[in-house]
């Protein structure tokens, strides 16, 4: 399998939203392992390391849901690859700036990825569509036990699964929901919902993780502790945390239409007629714009099925993806030019939005 | 002021004085103006987070500082700078360093989760051979073969429950 055909194929995150993934546009569950007796990546030789990773590569590849997947090494990608890769949430920014003896084997469907010589020997993800966290983990769980049976993990029985970062150690699990919050941020409630949020132990990030910004609004909530709480604790605490937010977003929504709709509704249908008839738009610009559409469709002003359409450009619309459709690589204006392009010619045939109906429901 | 604070590390009269909350926990440090320019704290970027963390009581240098582990050579300044451990034994070698760490990173500092049992059999199992294995060449060669028979018979028996124990779901 080749990074193409990868592309090319359906995927969980691409092909797989419905009404389920309204505020959750995804889960993801990833464990922290490593193997017994042998140096972490960031100490190990690169003899070791590349020892290392064999064996890794090995085993993983032969597990079920990857067997026909696609196993790769970092120094054989191209950065425009690796860009999509982080894209899509298969690989880390981290891995993708590796240099040697680092991989990663990837599912057909993309659902799972388990990197290889990260930080830590392996990092073993679970991707699914919507407010899965549950699922994720049973999926997560059984891959491990899998695994398991052909490497020997580095655990001690105080401490757990042991880590190259303290911070990870325990369980080694780390739950994320990507969540798209636009009524609390219009609201100019995200702030209070982070100090909430890290109260519970849980951490708020943009988009891609620590240090990236939430443009279109999209946040990633995720547990921080790892250690002296068993895996279904932490899911069951992630999820009371996610579902609460959800409420919260709920409100700050349903405030924001009795108070003023013109204005809501007015945000909405600029976004429509710039996304039809713009001509350059940038990365952050059209992920906003998207981010309005989308609160549309979840407010009944467009149909439910454009909602896997904006899912799709989230992704697609990006850097990466728009230069690998264009078979190569594309300075930045260019890039704005291309992007306004495909959102137009999306966008071309999505009905106009229907307003009627929300505000008299509302009224 | 009628007492005025102590610097952490020397006598003088502490008036640098820094709080920082970490992991929900609050850290203070009162320094003198040289011992606060030796250890970087008026240089925001020079303070990390390892330092504090390294030194939550703020004893001159804890019990761990010369250590060196054993089975891959990390030492504590490697961790104050690279903020990860270099193998599996480092939890060993630096277990003072880290368990006033661990108090403020996490839930608990015990694991309470899964726990890889068929990895470990395995190994249990394993060392188990090895160790007859070892007893069986010992015995062979100072000549006490009543003993290096049973040592065999015991290897074999070990090997048959291997292959014939289920595999766990």
């Amino acid at each position: 399998m080749t990074i193409a055909s990868l592309l090319a194929s359906t995927s969980e995150l691409t092909d797989n939203t419905g009404s389920k993934t309204a505020i959750v546009l995804m889960t993801r569950v990833r464990l922290a392992r490593n193997l017994a007796g042998q140096p972490f990546p960031g100490w190990a030789k690169p003899a070791q390391k590349s020892a290392i990773m064999e064996k890794c590569r090995e085993a993983v590849g032969a597990l079920t849901p990857l067997k026909r997947g696609l196993s790769l090494t970092v120094s054989e990608l191209t950065d425009l690859e690796k860009q999509i890769l982080v894209e899509r949430h298969l690989i880390s920014r981290e891995l993708s700036n590796a240099t040697q003896g680092s991989g990663v084997v990837i599912s057909k469907d993309q659902s799972f990825s388990v990197m290889v010589n990260e930080e830590d020997h392996l990092r073993i993800q679970v991707l699914r569509a919507g407010f899965q966290l549950k699922k994720a983990w049973n999926a997560i769980d059984d891959l491990d036990t899998a695994l398991e049976e052909k490497l020997d993990f580095a655990f001690s029985p105080t401490l757990g699964y042991l880590t190259a970062c303290p911070t990870n150690i325990g369980t080694g699990l780390r739950g994320s929901a990507m969540m798209h919050l636009p009524g609390l941020v219009i609201a100019g409630q995200m702030e209070k919902i982070v100090r909430s949020v890290n109260q519970l132990g849980m951490v708020v990030r943009g988009l891609f993780g620590e240090g990236s910004d939430a443009s279109g609004s999209i946040f990633q909530i995720s547990n921080q502790m790892t250690l002296g709480e068993s895996e279904e604790e932490i899911i069951k605490r992630l999820t009371n945390v996610l579902q609460s937010i959800i409420e919260h977003e709920l409100n700050a929504r349903g405030k924001l239409l009795e108070a003023d709709a013109g204005k809501v509704f007015d945000k909405i249908g600029r976004a429509y007629g710039i996304l039809q008839n713009s001509h350059l738009l940038s990365s952050s610009e059209a992920m906003n714009l998207l981010s309005l559409i989308r609160l549309g469709v979840d407010l009944g002003v467009f149909p439910d099925a454009c909602r896997s359409i904006i899912d799709r450009l989230v992704i697609e619309a990006q850097p990466g993806h728009l230069q690998y459709a264009q078979k190569g690589e594309l300075e930045p204006g260019q890039r704005d030019f291309m992007r306004a392009a495909r959102l137009r010619s999306e966008f071309a045939n999505v009905a106009h939005p229907d307003f009627i109906f929300t505000t008299h429901g509302k009224n | 002021m009628n007492n005025p604070l102590k610097c952490d590390f020397c006598e003088k009269p502490a008036t640098v004085h820094l709080t920082q909350i970490v992991s929900n926990k609050v850290h203070k440090v009162d320094l003198c103006e040289e011992c606060a320019q030796k250890k970087g704290v008026t240089d925001p970027s020079g303070f990390s987070l390892a330092d504090l963390l390294l030194k939550p009581s703020l004893n001159p240098e804890p019990a761990t500082a010369g250590v060196r582990c054993e089975q891959c050579g990390f030492t504590q300044s490697d961790f104050k700078k690279l903020g990860r451990f270099g193998c599996p034994v480092c939890y060993e070698t630096f277990k003072d360093l880290l368990t006033p760490m661990l108090e403020g990173m996490h839930k608990g500092t015990s694991h309470v989760g899964k726990i890889p049992h068929t990895a470990l059999d395995r190994k249990s199992l394993n060392d188990r051979l090895n160790k007859l294995e070892l007893d069986l060449n010992e015995a062979i060669k100072t000549e006490r073969y009543e003993e290096a028979a049973r040592f065999r018979d015991e290897i074999t028996r070990v090997r048959q429950s291997v292959a014939e124990k289920p595999v766990r779901s």
